[in-house]
Formats: structure tokens, C-alpha cells, sequence
């Protein structure tokens, strides 16, 4: 422990913080399963809609994604970058 | 190894954009990087592709062989899309949509190839989304003129000037960075698998680059331009009614 120094601690709090920041990746996880939930619905209320539903359903699961990806970006800068680390 | 796997990653995993060349223009060192040799790659594929399908077309027969049935499907079902979102609209945008939905389809795809998706690189995404940007922009302006613009940033009070002018800045922000990260973390997941499980990475890696480099390229490519449809869209019908 002796050759531990403020880059080290800053370092392995840079890890914790990637670690937290991914856990935005619940929100869009919830949100893409009741998507696909509701979209399973309206195909068992009509077939014949299944192409449209499942374009719809993709199209707004992407853009729902957007927040998971916002925390998975500022936990790779955290990790790769090292921006507090210089 | 001295932080551990992960933290060492400039030495160990190697996902990085690494630069070529580099050169001075008006006092600033700019880079020739990987991500510009790999969209000279994909734009040489497009073009060589286009000026086939294009001498074909030009000698185009009645009863269609199987590549011009290919180019004729390609354009329709493109065609078809921008009709579906845009309606009347539609002929105005349907080569730049079609231009930037080949492009980014092949850059997300080019991982097969071996390369570094261009689309991974914040650069070219940026570039795509301020083009998106300035079409809503310009549009805005020539539908709504400058007093329907102005209305529609004191929207609905001038009080809400600065949230509604951030809203519209979040627009590129949001696009270039959704394609921008997905891409991203695909290519990284796949350097993670290659390097630190080389040993057991035989066949089943497969697997990833279908559902990181196909399917999402995809569904990532078609939410790009539906995005830059609607957003294009919704500034000319505001100005119309």
C-alpha cells in the first residue's frame, strides 16, 4: 500500500463511477420491455397489422434506448479516456 | 496489467481510432485517421456500385435479368420508405434520404469487412446529424418564414425562448450520439471478446457481429433517416397550417 498514490485513488474511483453510470441501462430496459409488451398485444389484437407494429414498435424502443446509451458513453469516457486521471 | 484489465486498455484492447498521417493547415495539426481510410473503403464500394447499376440501367431490358431486378428493388423499397413518412413531400428528399441510408447501412455493416465502422467515430456522425440540422433549419425558414420561426421559438410564451431553442439544439445532439454509441458499443464488445477471450473466441463470435453489426446497424440506419424524415417533415407542415 505504500506506492498507492492520488492517481491510483483517482483511477479506481473512475471505475466506480463507470460502474454507476451504467446503471442507467435499467430505465431503457424497462421502458423497451413494456414497448414490446403492448406491441405483442396489438399483434394478438390484429394480425394483419404485424408489419407496421413491429417497424413502430422498433423505431420508438431505439429512441427509448437513447438515455441507456447516454450513461454507457459517459462510463466508457470514465474508463478509456481517464479525463479526471490527467 | 498494474490497474488491472480494463484500465489498461490503451496497451491491451485495442478498439481506439489511431492516426495515420499527420499535417499542418492554418497553424492546426489535423490527422489522417483509420476512420477516414475506412469511409474512402465504403464510399469506393458505393460508387463502384453506382456507376454499374448505372450503365446497367441505361441499357435496361424489358424482362429484367437479376441485377437489374436488384437495383430496381433497392430503389423502390427506398423510395417506398420516404413515401410512407414524407407523403407529398416526398420527391424533394428521397435522394439525400436514399444517399445517407446507404451510407450509414454500409459504415455499420463494414465491420464485416474487417474494418472500423466509420459511423463509430463522433466525427462522421456529428457531420451527418448538422447536415440533418440545417435541412430542418432551411426548411424552417423557407415554409415559416422568419416571423413563424420567431413564433414558433416564443412558443408559448417568449419566456420559454431558451428551453425551446435548447430543445432544437438537442435534436443533432441526440441523433449523432444514439448512432454514435450504438455503433460504438459494438465495436467494443467485439474487442473486448477478440483480445481478452482470444483463446475461446472460435465460430460463436459470429453471433455478436449478427446481432451488433447487422441488426443494429440496421435498425440503427433505418431510425437515423425515419428521425431526420419526421423531424424534416414536421418543419414544413408547421409552416403549412
Amino acid at each position: 500500500m505504500e506506492n498507492f498514490t492520488g492517481a491510483d485513488f483517482i483511477l479506481g474511483c473512475s471505475a466506480i463511477g463507470a460502474g454507476l453510470a451504467v446503471i442507467a441501462g435499467i430505465g431503457p430496459g424497462i421502458g423497451q420491455g413494456i414497448a414490446a409488451g403492448h406491441g405483442a398485444a396489438a399483434v394478438g389484437r390484429n394480425p394483419g397489422a404485424k408489419g407496421d407494429i413491429t417497424s413502430t414498435m422498433l423505431l420508438g424502443q431505439a429512441v427509448a434506448e437513447t438515455t441507456g446509451l447516454y450513461g454507457l458513453l459517459v462510463a466508457m469516457l470514465l474508463m478509456f479516456v481517464k479525463p479526471l486521471a490527467r | 496489467m498494474e490497474y488491472g484489465i480494463l484500465m489498461a486498455a490503451d496497451t491491451e484492447v485495442d478498439f481506439m481510432i489511431h492516426g495515420l498521417f499527420s499535417y499542418e493547415l492554418f497553424g492546426q495539426t489535423l490527422w489522417i485517421t483509420t476512420s477516414h481510410v475506412c469511409i474512402l473503403i465504403v464510399m469506393l464500394l458505393l460508387l463502384t456500385f453506382a456507376i454499374i447499376a448505372n450503365r446497367k440501367i441505361k441499357h435496361a431490358t424489358e424482362v429484367p435479368d437479376t441485377f437489374q431486378c436488384v437495383i430496381e428493388l433497392i430503389v423502390e423499397k427506398l423510395d417506398g420508405m420516404v413515401e410512407n413518412a414524407m407523403g407529398h413531400n416526398a420527391k424533394y428528399f428521397a435522394n439525400y434520404i436514399g444517399t445517407i441510408f446507404c451510407f450509414i447501412l454500409l459504415s455499420n455493416i463494414s465491420g464485416l469487412l474487417g474494418l472500423r465502422p466509420p459511423t463509430a467515430d463522433y466525427g462522421t456522425t456529428l457531420a451527418l446529424a448538422l447536415i440533418t440540422f440545417g435541412i430542418i433549419t432551411f426548411q424552417k425558414f423557407k415554409h415559416q418564414h422568419v416571423s413563424g420561426f420567431l413564433k414558433g421559438l416564443c412558443d408559448p410564451w417568449p419566456i420559454w425562448a431558451p428551453i425551446n431553442l435548447i430543445g432544437d439544439i438537442a435534436v443533432p445532439v441526440s441523433l449523432s450520439l444514439r448512432l454514435f454509441a450504438n455503433i460504438l458499443s459494438g465495436v467494443v464488445i467485439e474487442a473486448l471478446v477478440y483480445t481478452l477471450l482470444a483463446k475461446v473466441a472460435i465460430i460463436w463470435p459470429a453471433a455478436l457481429h449478427v446481432y451488433f453489426d447487422l441488426f443494429s446497424g440496421a435498425i440503427q440506419t433505418y431510425v437515423f433517416c425515419m428521425l431526420t424524415m419526421t423531424y424534416v417533415n414536421q418543419a414544413i407542415e408547421d409552416g403549412e397550417y
